[in-house]
């Protein structure tokens, strides 16, 4: 291996990582009832495959995948679907999704393993294989495995495998790699394999000494295929990005994905959940979660995905005192409108917050363009700027100064001196362009539907005047508006189907032709009697 | 005051606001005593006028703008404000002088403008600007080193100088920098200057020199402490050096040395305490070195052919002028946007 | 003097001369204020403004016959774009704006009468003569002008609920609100 790459910025935030990495990885009990999110991935939900009062088994696929981009979802243990109905998922907006709430009958029957011959099918079958396995990005980005590898290039140059876990208090990697270095290296093998790729790295975080021996240890005993670098421990030097940095030195351009400069990036856990969906023959229905802050026992859990956190917290011991929960690391993370939300396939780590941990922010202050920030920016932005221009709604000009190149890894929050919460503007911003862009896109396509409408009605009317010019022409006296005739129109007008397709008149100049005009004509004074209604009503 | 609202990251590692101003207050402390050791107490005097009517004046300002002032007056930005002021001016300089300077740098300077964070200018030069063309005369009596008195007072004396409405003729002496722009119109060379005039030192003016040394103690235990970068003060005084440096060289009779240039005059407070003011600053970093280049070339400008003996505060100004403009155009390429043309 | 006159006349000479050949020579060819104005408005075609439609209104300003502040579908920061656009002092909107939402059919009322099609500015509205009518959705602006026309009264605005996908960060400074958070025209669940 080369030598290593650096990124611009980053910090050093305190680990808080030897707490939960003393106990090895648990299985919780089962919760009284399991609600699992419809769609817990990026793409489209999966639709709901079993019915209200279904005996389900551990393994069983509960939601279909739908669209080019989705993966299915499986019941994490067996018993009876309670519930197909919105209940509270975790996302910062504390809203509700789609969940199919499953009872556990604690018989703990699987459905026959299905494991695939991942070399004796077309990749195509590997593909949907994984996609019907509902294996995702368990990084924390959740983006469909099977597309990813799909959508690389013939041959990849390098496949990278994410074990950095920079952000502190989350071990779930760590304690994976060090228990199941075996697992992580067999699936890695699998995907160099499926790719085709020429190089295969997994980078790891050099305060994890554990890891990177049980994983070396893996690698050399699978033939050496695999090599594992231990990067440099800086925050965040997991971001994708900034780990493909480190080990190839190359910088993805914005706009473009690393897939078109022959690098991939996949998280340790998926790996090892691609080595079961095709080995082993079993879903994505546990993932390994970090519970730790304040609680007597932090520790990892292999939880069942769809478990409420609170029964997690539980079982760690929660301590008094506890002010909230985070989803994710102190970095990144978000905190959790309620300890009812269930460990979706994103969920790395929760934390319970007390004021000794996380004591309450300081007064936000001015900025005095100290340009800490810059310093500590990854993405080599200017956050005082953005800051600027997304308080001031300037989101033209944020997007001018590369906003949407943020990660979000929240460096520059971390290191104000103002205590400036930069990334929630920035959050704000980006939220707010998107609402605009659909608002934009909508408006431009009311006006266009408008202005067709609006073309339509005057070639109509253009028609109707023809029509009535051509009649006079003709010397037929236009049909007196008599009290019959209005009565005659008026019931006409009701059974009128406005936006009628253009009258193409049969214009045959023998004796058919006056009876056809007088039809005509009469239809064009019911539309605009319609017309009329229509305008003043 | 802001709802922070409960988003990531829930952790913080900042050095805040107050304690980023406090070491900037104990980075002067070297300078203030070498000024005390060699100019006498009317300093301390001129710090704690300039120190209360800026409290003052920002609490009012607070008060008309309803911010409420607390948090505000604890940051202590306005006290290095104030110090720098006091820094700048000649130590006995009638306190109310010394008032006025600091207020309307509080007021039109700072607040004017939005308050901390906003002030396109440094409010420090703006006071020294404003006092400079409104007191011309005793903007530039400065008192004579002690060593240079034959009966300096005592230290109640001494501190009750800017009180007593005027420093004595006995007392007062021209600047080196002054000296050297007057004597050189004579014209007398700079050699002879030098030699002939008592308030020239070693390589600077007498007691300054030293003054300036500490100065560039108090900068590098910034630097060291990380509340300030290498460029600003690095580019202004190597454009400085370098301009001196060369035009001595062209003509050695017309032109000091680089050195004195370094350590005469505010070269070394305006390197380390004044340019390097964020908020009135470049952000990036090749900004900084422009922004410090320029303004240590203005100075020189300024010094050698302008009206005034010293040019710091105004090339100071006149490179904040130009802050947005260099920000816009040094902005650096973003991660992701390095191969593009900007 | 003279020479000073003639220096300082010859500069104005010059100065106009290369101010002219630039308004000549990188003219920009600009968009009609109406199309402007118009691509600010947000195309609900509802009327509201008491002209037939967006353009109208868009006409309507530019010829300075019409307020900037008519249009309540756009809410305060489509009238502050206005102002800005025209220079003018940003001016309260005339009518609250209400939360955004779209028309839904009761479809077990419909008639078929096929009134509310025609009164559909953006045609989103599908059904034939007798046939149970339907709104689309996604095209639905709000704009409420097939509500009147219906004769069975079949026709409910319903507020468009935020979804995970429309939901938005909110801004860590809450600026003082001036009236109960609304919806965004953006809303609807595409």
């Amino acid at each position: 291996m080369a030598g290593l790459f650096k990124f611009f910025g980053g910090v050093h935030p305190p680990e808080h990582k030897a707490q939960s990495t003393r106990l090895p990885i648990a299985r919780p009990s089962l919760p009284p009832r399991l609600f699992v999110p419809l769609h817990q991935h990026i793409g489209n939900h999966a639709k709901p495959a079993v019915r209200v009062d279904e005996v389900v088994l551990r393994g069983q696929m509960i939601g279909e995948a739908q669209g080019r981009i989705s993966v299915a979802v499986h019941a994490p243990c067996s018993g009876t679907v309670r519930g197909i109905a919105p209940a509270l998922v975790p996302h910062p907006s504390g809203l509700s999704d789609l969940c199919i709430e499953i009872e556990p009958d604690h018989r703990d029957a699987a459905i026959e393993a299905r494991p695939l011959d991942w070399r004796g099918v077309p990749r195509a079958t590997v593909f949907d294989h994984l996609r019907q396995m509902g294996v995702a990005g368990l990084g924390g980005a959740v983006f469909p495995t099977y597309a990813k590898l799909a959508g690389a290039p013939r041959v990849l140059d390098t496949l990278v495998i994410n074990g950095a876990e920079c952000e502190p208090f989350i071990t779930c990697d760590d304690l994976l790699m060090r228990e199941r270095a075996a697992e992580i290296i067999a699936g890695t093998l699998i995907m160099g394999e499926l790719l085709p790729a020429r190089r295969v790295v997994v980078g790891i975080e050099d305060n994890k000494p554990q890891a990177l021996a049980a994983m070396d240890a893996a690698a050399r005993q699978a033939g050496g295929a695999v090599v594992v670098v231990a990067v440099p421990t800086i925050y965040p030097g997991g971001g994708a990005k900034q780990l493909i940095r480190v080990l190839t030195g190359i910088e993805v351009p914005t706009g473009q994905r690393s897939t078109e400069l022959g690098v991939q990036c996949f998280n340790v856990a998926t790996a090892s959940s691609v080595w079961r969906a095709l080995v082993r023959g079993e879903a994505l229905t546990h993932r390994i979660v970090t519970v730790t802050g304040n609680v007597r026992e932090p520790r990892n859990y292999e939880a069942p995905l769809g478990t409420p956190i609170a029964h997690l917290l539980a079982q760690a011991g929660e301590l008094p005192g506890t002010t909230g929960f985070i989803m994710g690391g102190p970095m990144m993370g978000f905190e959790l409108p309620a300890a009812e939300v269930p460990v979706v396939k994103a969920s790395n780590c929760v934390i319970a917050k007390s004021a000794a941990l996380f004591p309450p922010p300081a007064p936000e202050l001015p900025c005095i363009r100290c340009t800490r920030c810059v310093t500590a920016c990854p993405a080599e932005l200017t956050p005082h700027e953005l800051y600027w221009f997304a308080k001031s709604r300037n989101f033209g000009k944020a997007q001018e100064y590369a906003l949407f190149d943020c990660i979000e890894c929240g460096a520059c929050a971390y290191v104000c001196p103002s205590n400036i919460p930069l990334v929630s503007y920035f959050r704000f911003a980006k939220s707010e362009i998107w609402a605009r862009e659909r608002e934009k896109n909508a408006a431009d396509d009311a006006r266009e539907r408008h202005e067709a409408r609006a073309a339509r009605l005057e070639r109509d009317k253009q028609e109707r005047a023809e029509k009535l010019a051509a009649k006079t022409a003709a010397a037929a006296p236009p049909p007196p508006s008599s009290p019959a005739s209005s009565a005659r129109d008026t019931a006409l007008v009701r059974t009128l189907s406005a936006p009628a397709a253009p009258v193409t008149p049969t214009r045959s100049p023998d004796e058919g032709a006056s009876r056809a005009d007088e039809l005509e004509t009469d239809r064009a004074r019911l539309r605009e009697l319609a017309e009329q209604k229509h305008e003043h009503g | 005051m802001n709802i922070t609202p409960h988003a990531s990251p829930y952790l913080t590692d900042a050095t805040p606001v107050p304690r980023i101003m406090g070491q900037v207050l104990l980075a002067l402390v070297p300078a203030i005593v070498a000024q005390v050791y060699f100019f006498g107490w009317a300093i301390v005097s001129s710090l704690g006028v300039a120190t209360l009517g800026a409290l003052v004046a920002e609490a009012l300002m607070l008060k008309f703008r309803r911010v409420p002032a607390a948090p505000f007056l604890a940051d202590l930005s306005v006290v290095v404000t104030a110090w720098l002021i006091a820094l700048s001016l000649p130590p006995t300089l009638p306190w109310w002088m010394n008032a006025l300077g600091v207020g309307f740098a509080v007021v039109v300077g700072k607040h004017l403008y939005g308050g901390l964070g906003n002030n396109p200018f440094n409010p420090a030069m703006i006071a020294y600007a404003v006092l400079i063309i409104a007191f011309p005369a005793q903007m530039t009596r400065w008192p004579a080193p002690l060593a240079l008195q034959s009966a300096p007072p005592g230290i109640l004396e001494q501190l009750l100088l800017p009180f007593s409405g005027g420093l004595p003729d006995a007392m007062s002496m021209a600047t080196p920098l002054d000296t050297l722009k007057t004597q050189l119109a004579m014209p007398r060379s700079v050699d002879a200057v030098r030699q002939a005039q008592p308030i020239f030192g070693q390589a600077g003016g007498r007691g300054g020199e030293w003054i300036a040394l500490a100065y560039l103690v108090g900068g590098l235990f910034l630097l060291a402490r990380r509340i300030i970068t290498w460029r600003v003060p690095v580019s202004f005084l190597g454009a400085l050096f370098g301009l001196a440096a060369l035009l001595h060289f062209l003509a050695p009779t017309r032109h000091a040395d680089g050195l004195f240039h370094l350590l005469a005059g505010a070269s070394m407070v305006g390197a380390f305490f004044i340019a390097t003011d964020p908020v009135s600053g470049p952000t990036t970093r090749r900004g900084q070195l422009l922004f410090g280049a320029g303004v240590g070339l203005l100075a020189y400008l300024i010094r050698a052919f302008g009206g005034y003996p010293d040019g710091v505060a105004f090339a100071v100004l006149l490179g904040n002028c130009c802050v947005p403009l260099i920000d816009m155009y040094t902005r650096p390429p973003s991660f992701g946007h390095k191969g593009e043309r900007r | 003097m003279i020479a000073a006159l003639l220096v300082m006349a010859a500069i104005a000479v010059i100065l106009g001369a290369i101010l002219g050949f630039a308004a000549v020579m990188f003219r920009v060819e600009e968009n009609p204020l109406v199309e402007k104005i118009d691509a600010i408005l947000p195309q609900t075609q509802c009327g509201q403004c008491g002209y037939p439609g967006c353009k109208p209104y868009a006409t309507a300003i530019a010829a300075g016959e019409a307020e900037v502040n008519l249009c309540p579908p756009g809410g305060e920061e489509g009238v502050a774009k206005l102002s800005e656009l025209l220079g003018v002092e940003p001016v309260a909107l005339a009518v609250e704006p209400r939360p955004k939402a779209v028309a839904v059919i009761i479809e077990d009322q419909c008639i078929g009468c096929t009134l509310c099609i025609q009164a559909c500015p953006v045609d989103a509205i599908i059904g034939a003569t007798k046939q149970m009518h339907t709104v689309i959705a996604e095209q639905c602006t709000g704009c409420e002008l097939c509500v009147p026309p219906c004769p069975v009264d079949c026709i409910d605005m319903v507020p468009i609920p935020e979804t995970l996908r429309t939901w938005k960060w909110k801004p860590p400074q809450a600026p003082a609100p001036a009236r109960p958070p609304m919806g965004k025209p953006s809303e609807i669940d595409a």
